[in-house]
């Protein structure tokens, strides 16, 4: 584990380089061993990949200025020798996304069905039939960033974002796949759209979705996804 | 009291010292982008320095006031409004804002707050996802806002010794920390004046001067970022990360902004410039402390000028 800081309210730790499972799974049973200590002076705890970062109060590490980070750091190692990694393998929730894809709810279904050379059905069953990993909440309030995209269905992000890209969408950019929770700018191609809200924010956790959960998406029917409330 | 929008300006939005516990759900901490001048005016008036306040931006609002009140302006100043101050306004009067004299943004408070619904944990307006303060959007002409009743209101007439304020200038020197890629950059940031430009909002300061070349580096995999967090993306033009910034970031971290100094960016309006100079997590520590101290201070000694409402 490699600590460093991220200004001065925040240390980060990374854990591994690569992307994948089990360095995900190192990462949030050390965040959740941070949050569990309850310490005062960690406001927030920010699994992402391959790190972890720590938001802290330095006047509650330390009178000294000169010894707050150090105090952080001394902690957060603390934490790290009490994370158990297997407790995360696996162990997220699995949640089922509707998708209501292509026609007017998935402008650019065509467009990336035809860079990978394959029919819009065939691009809908292979999205639909992978299980995705969140490795990451963030750029908009809720967004979880999905690994696990089929690689023939990859596709460059547009090269003119969109200025609105309506909540609910469901995008490819690259090699990642997501949901847009709120109304936002965006560069990824829309293939569909979710009648589910992944940002309830009067709701406790407000975020559906949280990393390690894994999720699937089912195809459903415009008139499905008009019923859906 | 109901007060009354008469014109909302550019973007005026109810702010307080914003969210915590909730950047791992893609929230950031938002609030004030000059969270002294916020706490200043709360102060002021006899609040607590978080309640909500009015965010103001570049061009103020003309608001009315249907009884008597007590109100306080920090940070910007604008023409024909008294700033640092506490200000009564008698009933059926306005608070005018004329033109921007200095600054961007300005904090308008009330004695005992203007009211906003609490959303995760804050009364601030998060405006990508539409929460928080008014209607979780900014105001707008007509718009009515309630205040809540007051147990102090401020006496006599005084102000603030500017000797307290941050060194607001249209031409700053903020003191920056090294980021994790800072050693694949030169000493571009350290040696250049930056410009402001007009794309910059709660979200980031984007700046304007010589293109910041990263060395061949590797791609980054997306972490947390702060506000203060400078960015790098391929064009070279630096971004401060400020109260509203996404919560997770992927370009190069150059450096970070001390926290005490990020009032200074907030006052920065498009066509002012920004320079930087090194400093370490300690002496941004130490930095905080003495500006907490200050803080406190100032807390005791307006104690003595607040009464019983």
């Amino acid at each position: 584990m490699r600590l460093e800081p991220l200004g001065d309210s925040a240390v980060l730790a990374t854990l591994g380089s690569g992307i994948d499972a089990a360095t995900l799974a190192s990462v949030l049973s050390f965040a959740d061993s941070i949050v569990a200590a309850k310490r005062a002076g960690i406001t927030d705890v920010v699994p992402a990949y391959s790190t972890v970062t720590a938001f802290y109060d330095p006047a509650q590490f330390s009178a000294a200025p000169g010894d707050a980070y150090d105090a952080v750091c001394l902690f957060l190692k603390s934490c790290a020798a009490g994370a158990k990694a297997e407790r995360h393998d696996g162990a997220g929730r699995r949640v089922e996304i509707p998708v209501c894809y292509g026609g007017d709810f998935g402008p650019d279904l065509e467009a990336v069905a035809e860079h990978c050379a394959m029919s819009a059905d065939a691009a809908v069953a292979l999205h639909s039939g992978a299980d995705y990993l969140v490795h990451a909440i963030g750029f908009t309030p809720g967004f979880p960033y999905l690994g696990g995209l089929p690689e023939a269905l990859r596709t460059p992000r547009r090269d003119t974002p969109r200025q609105r890209v309506p909540a609910g969408s469901v995008a490819i950019g690259g090699s990642q796949t997501g949901v847009y929770p709120v109304d936002s700018p965006g560069g990824w191609h829309i293939i569909g759209r979710t009648p589910m809200a992944l940002f309830r924010p009067h709701y406790e956790p407000a975020a559906l979705l949280k990393s390690g959960d894994h999720v699937r998406f089912k195809s459903i029917t415009p008139a499905e996804l008009e019923s859906w409330r | 009291m109901e007060v009354s929008v008469i014109r909302a300006g550019m973007l005026t939005t109810v702010q307080d010292l914003g969210r915590r516990g909730h950047l791992s759900e893609g929230v950031p901490f938002g609030g004030a982008a000059d969270p002294f001048a916020l706490r200043v005016a709360n102060l002021l008036v006899g609040n607590a320095e978080d309640a909500p306040a009015l965010e103001v931006t570049l061009t103020g609002p003309e608001l009315e006031f249907p009884e008597a009140a007590w109100l306080a302006v920090c940070g910007a100043r604008f023409d024909g409004v008294p700033s640092w101050r506490p200000v009564r306004v008698e009933a059926g009067g306005r608070l005018k804002f004329g033109k921007r004299v200095q600054g961007c943004r300005a904090y308008v408070s009330i004695c005992g707050g203007f009211f906003a619904e609490r959303v995760m944990g804050g009364k601030g307006t998060f405006l990508a996802a539409g929460i928080g303060g008014f209607k979780g959007r900014s105001l707008r002409d007509g718009d009515v806002i309630r205040s809540v009743p007051s147990e102090l209101r401020p006496t006599g007439h005084w102000s603030l010794d500017e000797r307290m304020f941050p060194r607001y200038s249209r031409e700053p020197t903020v003191r920056a920390m090294p980021g994790a890629h800072a050693g694949e950059f030169g000493d571009g940031l350290y040696s250049a004046r930056f410009g402001v430009t007009a794309r910059s909002n709660r979200m980031g300061i984007r700046l304007d001067g010589p293109k910041l070349e990263r060395a061949a580096g590797e791609d980054l995999v997306s972490t947390a970022v702060a506000p203060g967090t400078i960015q790098v993306p391929p064009d070279g033009n630096p971004i401060v990360l400020m109260s509203d910034a996404q919560t997770l970031g992927g370009y190069p971290r150059l450096a970070h902004v001390a926290t005490v100094d990020l009032p200074l960016l907030a006052q920065l309006a498009p066509g002012d410039g920004v320079r930087f100079t090194r400093t370490t997590v300690a002496e941004a520590h130490a930095l905080l402390q003495a500006w907490e101290r200050g803080l406190a201070l100032l807390r005791q000694g307006l104690a003595e000028k607040l009464r019983p409402a």
